[in-house]
């Protein structure tokens, strides 16, 4: 690792004023952004942890029903305080990576990060909306394509409220070395309509697979899905599968999601 | 009831209790005073000409103390090659440079290019980016087949070709074997890739140099499976130290799978370096350093062709096997596809004549050299293969055809017409004991349930047999290895009876330190508790040549037994002395010597004490003292075999295999440890399970390493493997060491993954495709990729 | 900067840099080198170790970010009177460790799963222990000794 200042402010206001510094990088839970300094594959000559700002962690209840996660708060909270409010969300939150992970890791860092094969994307682009310490992001204009997001210089993720669906399930596929999603999807179904997220499968990062949306929004079940292919153009290719691959699980994991939230 | 004393007893682990508490003491935990750290830029290109390496600017960094480059190794000697193989045309193998730091070329991703040295690690690293380096970059070698064509690019151009031998065995039989392949009533072919495979120990590679100004002395602190190999290859052929000036120090050591077995340059740099700089050298390799220097294993790709008459029986074998060297030779490279490999190629079975063709090359990765097995995974894989897939040609069951062609149990010893001659074995009772254990009869059954919840349910059985207790020195000696295989114990029976046993052999996670007393506990009738077992210092054991090929109770443990025998011999005679009786009558029991046939007796520690306080001795016969030194070399390597059988159930949607159940019944000939022995089967299946489902080292066609971390290169977890079943009541016990043993390190990886493969394509075709083969990782992206192929 | 933080119950301060990580001031501050580095990717848990009462892989967290936190690490794990602990004997029992390196890590995610889950079933330990890789044991003896280590009789489980 380059060597770095370590500041670990106590409220929001610090850590914004912190993130004004030239090259200042926050640091969630670290889980990537740690190994990735130790590979020497970023340089930021101030890191500004998050984790000490106990206005960022915990799970709540918003004005509108919605689920409202603090930026700083470890997968593993999540997974155990979602659990009854937002049963999909928790499950995923509680299949990331491995225990110790989740004790770290958290849903800002994983959202600011938008790794493709990352588990929260999919979550959050069903539906969420992005808080941070400058504005509101609907999740639609928030992820701008693998490792990139809306967020700007100084930009942290504070909160990211999850409208609780009617039914949502969540089905991983992982990639065997990384236990990433190999290729993932989240289907939540809402009054208006259903929003079916995809991880793991794009060069584009999460998407929104719009044909399996509209047919479901029809009628939520397998069978509505009958004959729906997701098209391999654009899906990644790689050592542990091929964008055909990836595509045909597309179909197999939202056909299971949605017999899995049904 | 089992015993809970000596051999055959499962004594819980002694050493357990440091690795438990965090007591354990392995190399990156050694940290000398002074100590400077050591960073290796590497190569990150394959293959390249290195114009200019200037490390002017990165020397004058904060923290530096000296940065060596290939220049500064000219006059040091290259890596050495232990084996030197010779050709179909009784040629030797080519045996190109492998110098410590690159010199003029670099010729696979993290070949070293330059050693910064400097007071932390982080500076060393900071100063590697400030070398100017110029490399040109040159075609990488990276597909065998490619490699061996007319104007292929060359990784060493000194050579002229990359091909390091054309191997042929039996070369006699050649002809023998072509005539009953065109005579045969039926042939099966199979081409079959053995997946190049990372050993991955948990513990990364380190080493610490230091050197004394005062005595001229090297001490090397390194993570190794043979300190004494270290101590010659690096004294005698690297550095020109004599060993007498040159202390190798392996402690605990976090597995080593074959990978630690070879001297490695990092070893030579930190050694020398420790003097140049004169301060301490330390290297600790991280995980990523680790994939790209830590030699690899496997990588072979075969045609192999199985012919059989009208009846089934098996009438010859014929191969064709490419063998990737990497870019170097590293220590024992050649031997494994050869000499392990190809003596390996008549398994359980009478297969009259077989040829084996073995054409091993250089290309632009990482040196391959022995993993797990060696050359005997890769011939089981081949032959349990095709006999599943003949037997699916012809409609036989794959057991009954097995069965027909075992050699059986009175037809032991059994000379193959591959060299070797099996010792002891009984084929039918070790697959008479699977079938049972696996619950065969059930599988049926448990299929039509798989069935029912839309999946696929296999069933994969096969044998495995290997030559362990590695070996006798005139015999390798004659096949090209530039050592011998003995190995040494020391048993220094101490005042006050207790004992020291110093042996050659090394543990590092095989419980030497557990199962060692247990047999001099047998043999004087003494508690495990008074025997300490030394290993692993060179300045302590007498020359020894390690831990590998599941050789150290077979070979080790027989030095022990034969020092201990001198040492019982000694002990009778001071014994009769101090009883006035004569030697042959003195009979040893419960710790004590009798005099036959009477009343009479003394202690184990009387003797003991007798020998260092010899004031009532029989000076005039024999010395004091009660300490006794053995080589032993073996007559014949060990043949330890056995039956597997692999149940999986796989989901045709996604191409995803589970391990549902998992049997080995294993002949291993007598057992000292059980439980060690149990873990040590659970641990090769798992590594077994791995190759066949999980991992696979890549290269891309310019010859960068895909799979570089756990993030690409699959480990398996706890969530992959099931409990295993595991069985070694099928006994028949080795003939020519004095326990009986067989070895069992590498059972487990040798026998598992034919039947993990077997059992998938036996799901596969159960559900109505035919699919002939598949090759390893069956990653669940070629499984469903396979059944699109065969529907289509 | 320095931090001060409790370890295995006492407390222990020591200088450190932004960039050092909990695993090497455990190991090159306070020698306590029974933490190991197993990889570089936080994915094989040999470096596991307690922060405030959790799990955590002390490769990938800042010492500095332990700052005041309670720190426990294998070496805290023994009984009182130097006896190994109830989990660390099963280890033993059970021939749950080869080489020991991995083990460290393995004792304290398990210490971790039964707190959370005092009679795991054999599923959900293989689960717990995702992020903890064994390169010796083919984990069948960890996963009985954990589950033997819960009070539950693992003398059916498959083959001795």
């Amino acid at each position: 690792m380059y060597n770095f200042d370590f500041v670990k402010p106590k409220t929001l206001a610090e850590a914004t004023a912190a993130m004004a510094g030239e090259e200042a990088q926050a640091l969630g839970g670290g889980q990537t952004l740690i190994p990735s300094l130790k590979a020497r594959l970023a340089s930021p000559t101030t890191l500004v942890s998050l984790s000490g700002i106990k206005e960022m962690v915990g799970v709540c209840k918003g004005d509108d029903g919605s689920l409202c996660i603090g930026g700083a708060t470890p997968h593993a909270v999540v997974a155990a305080e979602a659990a009854k409010t937002y049963p999909a969300l928790a499950k995923l939150a509680g299949g990331i990576g491995d225990p110790a992970v989740r004790n770290r890791g958290t849903v800002g860092g994983s959202l600011a990060n938008n790794d493709p094969a990352a588990c929260y994307p999919s979550a959050a682009l069903a539906s969420a909306t992005v808080v941070t310490n400058r504005r509101r992001i609907a999740a639609d204009d928030y992820f701008q394509g693998m490792f990139t997001t809306a967020l700007e210089a100084g930009e942290i993720v504070t909160e990211v409220r999850f409208p609780v669906p009617e039914k949502a399930a969540y089905i991983k596929f992982e990639q065997p070395a990384s236990r990433f999603a190999l290729t993932g999807v989240f289907v939540a179904k809402f009054k208006d309509g259903v929003r079916v997220a995809v991880t793991g499968a794009s060069e584009e990062g999460v998407f929104r697979w719009a044909e399996a949306e509209a047919a479901l929004s029809k009628n939520f079940s397998a069978a509505a899905l009958a004959g729906l292919a997701a098209s391999a153009d654009g899906m990644i290719t790689d050592l542990h599968g091929t964008a055909a691959y990836r595509a045909h699980l597309v179909g197999v994991l939202t056909r299971r999601a949605v017999e899995a939230a049904a | 009831m089992p015993k809970d004393h000596g051999i055959g007893a499962s004594i819980k682990r002694r050493e357990d209790v440091r690795f438990l508490t965090g007591a354990g003491n392995y190399t990156d935990d050694i940290n000398i005073r002074g100590q400077a750290y050591v960073y290796f830029l590497r190569s990150d290109v394959a293959h390249g000409k290195l114009n200019k390496v200037d490390t002017t600017a990165a020397s004058a960094m904060p923290g530096v103390v000296r940065i060596f480059t290939g220049a500064d190794f000219a006059g040091v000697g290259g890596l050495p090659c232990g084996w030197q193989v010779t050709d179909r045309h009784g040629q030797p193998m080519k045996e190109p440079g492998h110098p410590v730091l690159a010199q003029g070329k670099v010729r696979h991703v993290g070949d070293p290019i330059a050693a910064i040295v400097a007071d932390t690690l982080e500076q060393a690293r900071d100063a590697a980016e400030a070398i100017e380096l110029d490399i040109e970059e040159l075609p990488a070698v990276v597909d065998m087949k490619a490699a061996v064509k007319d104007g292929s690019a060359l990784v060493h151009d000194d050579i002229g070709s990359n091909l390091c031998y054309d191997w042929g065995f039996v070369e006699e039989n050649k002809a023998a074997v072509d005539e009953a392949i065109k005579n045969a009533a039926h042939v099966t072919t199979l081409e079959l890739v053995n997946n190049r495979l990372v050993a991955n120990p948990m513990e990364p590679r380190v080493c610490v140099g230091d050197y004394s100004r005062a005595t001229d002395d090297y001490t090397l602190y390194t993570t190794s499976q043979n300190p004494h190999v270290i101590r010659l290859l690096m004294g005698a052929f690297v550095l020109g130290i004599p060993e007498h000036k040159l202390r190798v120090v392996a402690p605990d050591v976090g597995g080593g799978f074959g990978t630690k077995i070879f001297h490695y340059a990092e070893e030579a740099f930190c050694t020398f370096a420790a003097k140049a700089c004169n301060r301490p050298v330390k290297w600790t390799a991280s995980r990523s350093e680790a994939f790209m220097s830590d030699a690899h294993g496997r990588d072979h790709v075969t045609k192999i062709e199985l012919a059989l008459d009208k009846d089934n029986n098996f009438t010859a074998i014929r191969t064709e096997t490419y063998a990737n060297m990497g870019a170097y030779l590293s220590t024992f490279a050649p031997s494994v596809p050869t000499w392990l490999h190809g003596t390996l190629m008549a398994g359980n079975y009478r297969t009259p004549v077989i040829y084996v063709n073995v054409k091993a090359v250089f290309t632009n990765t990482v040196p391959v050299d022995a993993y797990r097995g060696a050359g005997r995974p890769e011939a089981t894989f081949q032959i349990e293969r095709v006999i599943d897939q003949a037997a699916r040609e012809l409609g036989v069951d794959p057991i009954a055809l097995r069965r027909q062609n075992f050699i059986k149990p009175d037809q032991f010893p059994y000379q193959t017409p591959v060299a070797v001659a099996y010792d002891t074995g009984n084929y039918d009772a070790t697959m008479d004991r699977l079938i049972e254990m696996a619950d065969i009869a059930g599988f049926a059954k448990r299929r039509k349930a798989s069935e029912a919840k839309g999946k696929l349910r296999g069933l994969g059985v096969n044998c495995y047999i290997e030559a362990c207790g590695i070996a006798p020195s005139n015999l390798v000696g004659q096949l090209g290895a530039r050592a011998g295989l003995y190995e040494s114990a020391t048993v220094r029976v101490n005042a006050t009876g207790g004992i020291v046993v110093m042996t050659g052999s090394h543990s590092h996670g095989q419980g030497h330190e557990t199962a060692f007393p247990q047999v001099i506990a047998e043999m004087l009738g003494i508690d495990e508790s008074m025997v300490e077992v030394v290993h692993g210092d060179t300045s302590k054991a007498p020359m020894g040549m390690g831990t590998y090929g599941s050789r150290s109770l077979a070979v080790g443990g027989s030095a022990m037994v034969r020092a201990t025998e001198k040492i019982l011999r000694k002990a009778k005679k001071i014994a009769a002395h101090l009883m006035e009786a004569s030697e042959g009558d003195i009979e040893v029991k419960d710790g004590r010597f009798h005099v036959a046939g009477t009343d009479k007796s003394v202690a184990w520690g009387d003797v003991t004490l007798a020998a260092y306080v010899p004031h009532n001795y029989p000076l005039e016969d024999i010395e004091p003292g009660l300490e006794e030194t053995a080589f032993y070399d073996p007559s014949n390597f060990t043949y330890p075999a056995g039956a597997y059988a692999c149940e999986v159930e796989l989901d045709p949607e996604t191409g995803k295999v589970t391990i549902e159940r998992f049997a080995a019944a294993d002949d291993f000939g007598n057992v000292v440890n059980p439980m060690i022995v149990e873990g040590q089967v659970h641990g090769g299946i798992a590594q077994g399970v791995g190759q066949a489902l999980l991992e696979g080292a890549v290269y891309d066609a310019n010859g960068q390493l895909l799979t570089g971390s756990y993030m690409d290169y699959a480990m398996p977890r706890a969530t992959d493997v099931p409990f295993y079943q595991v069985d070694h009541s099928c006994a028949t016990p080795c003939t020519h060491n004095p326990l009986g043993v067989k070895g069992c390190g590498e059972a487990g990886a040798i026998g598992s993954p034919p039947a993990v493969v077997n059992a998938v394509l036996d799901a596969l075709n159960s559900g109505g495709i035919k699919v002939a083969h598949i090759d390893m990782p069956v990653s669940p992206s070629r499984v469903w990729s396979a059944i699109q192929k065969a529907k289509a | 900067m320095k931090v001060t933080m409790t370890v295995n119950g006492k407390s222990r301060s020591g200088e450190v840099e932004g960039r050092t990580l909990l695993v090497n001031f455990l190991r090159e501050t306070l020698n306590l080198t029974g933490t190991h580095v197993g990889c570089d990717t936080s994915q094989c848990g040999a470096c596991v170790v307690h922060v405030n009462g959790q799990a955590v892989k002390s490769c990938t967290m800042l010492a500095a970010e332990a700052d005041g936190a309670d720190v426990k690490t294998v070496e805290g794990m023994a009984n009182a009177d130097g006896s190994l602990s109830v989990i660390q004997q099963a280890f033993q029992d059970h021939h749950g460790l080869q080489c020991g390196f991995c083990t460290p890590g393995m004792v304290m995610s398990a210490a971790a799963l039964l707190k959370e889950n005092p009679k795991p079933t054999e599923a959900e330990v293989r689960h717990y222990l995702e992020g903890n890789i064994c390169r010796c044991t083919g984990y069948h003896n960890i996963v009985k000794a954990v589950m033997a280590a819960s009070g539950q009789d693992v003398s059916n489980i498959a083959a001795e």
